[in-house]
């Protein structure tokens, strides 16, 4: 099996107020297809790691590799590459670009990354919002959607150029059960007919157990 | 590696969505661009025209004997008192001629000169003008009319009949408006005039002349110089003065100076002569700059301002951004490039503002007594001023985009993502 993600001896320290061991040796891998849920008592640093892993955050100690590649240390220039190309990114608030419509905020990281011509980006866009069935929302202002629709818009922005792997830091946190079941159903099906691994952070049991594998987290370890 | 156009597409979408603050960023520049350009237009046009009001007439040099004691008193002769110190009461000036000595080849000599645009001489006589038994003082110059209309823009300055006119006619004069008006005379009647020796001569009225200084259109005019020296009973080599335009006036103090030294002649520069014009004008541009600069510099603050609030509210699109892959670079540039947007948009309009407002002024009537040429305000529409609103409003937008954008670029997304 192929690896997607890797970190290797990962530290990281709070400075302020007082340093303070967030992340103590962390070591993981994920494989190309998993997907993968960590799980964790507030502030065991769970969500520190996540960032840590989606390259925003550059404070720490260790390796990191993204398909066997050491992206540790790299420019800020080559990380914004990075994310663009191979991490598709879900939040627990849907963060979409309220003033541009649901298509212009799914289009808009493949316009960044500019390898396609605008129209087969268009095409492309459209693909994503019928495989998570809401192509009929595609012209509508983003401020004007639903929060699950949104929250499924968000997942086809993630998805837009085909990235290796796909973060979500508590995606169903801020949804009711039907949309946070439905959210899951997506997630899942992406693994099982895409081979797209996932790396989900949540507070969520019932959505962790039904993942391929846990990641317990507690003080900055991990412990199982 | 930046992708402009998804770069402004993002810029653009921004400034549409906030079209109230951005259309009072815009204004703001506007406005300043477009006081800028109205002020600096009417200041340098009305400024031109003082100065030509002065300049057109006078000569950058002018050369003529002066009057003055000798430097050198006979007493310093006297070898038997080198030693001392003598004092002279009384020194009288010294007798010497009103006449230019070898005046024409010294003319021709310096119209030889590449600096010279022309030298012209001139002949100044006192006269009186007879009205009956009555005898006003005055001044005759006699000139060459054609050279004079061509170096010191005489025309501008004759309100009825031409240069042609004098030119042509041996017995012609022009005639200053304030004597004309005391003496009831109209062009074609005739004056008569008499020499201080007490010849009298009649002259036809040709013209009529105004300066636009009261104090000298009642006592001055103008005849052909043959005429001046037929009156004065002189040689065709009389010549009392000599008047020089040159190409460059900067050229004249040391010219002046030259001349001087070369002839023995008392040379007078244009900047001696009228030192404190100089020093009007340039305070008048100075405060035409120092007011421009500081409504584009408040316009500048607005821009500022409303960038920065701006960027608090899309504090979350920027996060975003970074998050999907946009680096800081590609924000910063967004913001910059909504900077330069309001900046070249706001300039523009005012410029055509600016353009309406200064052609607006130009139609104003402005009538004096002192200007006959000028019938309404004085705009200098000079194409400089608006490429310097222009890059100055591009230049001021830069700056007032700069710090919120590079605070922008700054924004660390995992703060604003964890944040809420």
């Amino acid at each position: 099996m192929n690896t997607v993600l890797e970190a290797k001896n990962i530290n990281k320290f709070f400075e302020k107020p007082v340093r303070f061991q967030v992340l103590k040796n962390i070591n993981f891998k994920i494989e190309k297809g998993e997907f993968v849920s960590i799980m964790g008592k507030s502030g065991c640093g769970k969500s520190t790691l996540l960032y840590i892993l989606s390259t925003m955050d550059t404070e720490y100690e260790g390796s990191l590799l993204l398909n066997d590649e050491v992206i540790s240390g790299q420019s800020s220039n080559n990380l914004s590459y990075i994310r663009n190309k191979h991490i598709g990114f879900v939040f627990q608030f849907h963060y979409l670009l309220a003033d541009f419509t649901v298509l212009e905020n799914i289009m808009l990281p493949a316009k960044k990354l500019g390898k396609k011509t605008l129209e087969e980006i268009e095409k492309d866009a459209y693909e994503k919002l019928k495989l998570l069935k809401i192509e009929h929302l595609a012209l509508k202002k983003a401020s004007q959607v639903s929060g699950g629709e949104k929250q499924r818009v968000a997942i086809a922005r993630a998805l837009i150029n085909n990235p290796s792997i796909i973060m979500g830091d508590e995606p169903t946190g801020n949804l009711d059960s039907n949309n946070a079941n439905n959210v899951f159903n997506i997630f899942r099906e992406l693994c099982d007919t895409q081979h797209l691994s996932l790396l989900i952070v949540t507070h969520d049991e019932d959505f962790a157990k039904r993942t391929d594998r846990i990641i317990m987290m507690e003080d900055g370890k991990i412990i199982s | 590696m930046i992708n402009w156009s998804v770069i402004l597409t993002i810029a653009k979408t921004h400034l549409i969505t906030k079209i109230k603050q951005t259309s009072v960023a815009a204004l703001g520049v506007t406005f300043g661009i477009g006081a800028y350009i109205t002020l600096v237009s009417f200041m340098t046009g009305l400024n031109s025209m003082l100065d030509n009001l002065v300049m057109n007439q006078t000569p950058h040099i002018h050369i003529y004997n002066e009057i003055e004691p000798s430097k050198e008193q006979p007493i310093a002769l006297y070898e038997k008192i080198t030693n001392s110190t003598h004092i002279v009461h009384s020194i009288k000036p010294k007798l010497s001629q009103k006449k230019i000595h070898n005046a024409l080849p010294l003319i021709k000599y310096l119209n030889e000169d590449i600096n010279v645009k022309g030298a012209i001489p001139q002949i100044k006589a006192q006269i009186f003008y007879m009205a009956g038994s009555i005898e006003i003082a005055g001044n005759l110059t006699g000139i060459n009319a054609l050279e004079e209309a061509k170096l010191f823009h005489l025309k501008d300055y004759i309100i009825e009949g031409s240069v042609e006119g004098l030119h042509n006619n041996e017995n012609g004069i022009l005639l200053g408006i304030g004597i004309a008006k005391k003496m009831a005379l109209r062009v074609g009647d005739r004056i008569q005039i008499s020499t201080i020796k007490g010849d009298v001569f009649p002259l036809r009225i040709v013209g009529l002349y105004q300066s636009g200084i009261k104090d000298v259109d009642a006592i001055q005019s103008f005849s052909n110089l043959k005429t001046a020296q037929r009156i004065l009973g002189e040689a065709e080599n009389y010549i009392t003065d000599i008047n020089v335009k040159l190409n460059d006036v900067a050229m004249a103090l040391p010219m002046a100076k030259k001349i001087e030294r070369q002839f023995e002649l008392k040379a007078i520069d244009i900047n001696t002569a009228n030192a404190q014009f100089e020093t009007g004008t340039s305070v008048r541009n100075l405060i035409t700059y120092a007011v421009s600069i500081t409504l584009l510099i408040v316009a500048g603050f607005g821009i500022y301002n409303i960038l920065n609030m701006l960027i608090y509210e899309k504090m979350n699109d920027i996060a975003i951004l970074k998050a999907t892959g946009f680096s800081g670079k590609d924000v910063q540039m967004i913001f910059m490039s909504q900077a330069m947007i309001i900046g070249l948009v706001g300039g523009a309009l005012g410029l055509l503002v600016g353009f309406g407002i200064s052609s607006l002024i130009s139609t104003i009537p402005f009538e004096t007594e002192a200007l006959p040429t000028i019938k309404t305000y004085p705009i200098n529409f000079n194409p400089w001023f608006y490429g310097i609103g222009i890059v100055f409003a591009l230049v001021s937008t830069f700056f007032a985009g700069y710090l919120p954008a590079q605070k922008a670029k700054k924004i660390d997304p995992v703060k604003i993502i964890r944040g809420q």
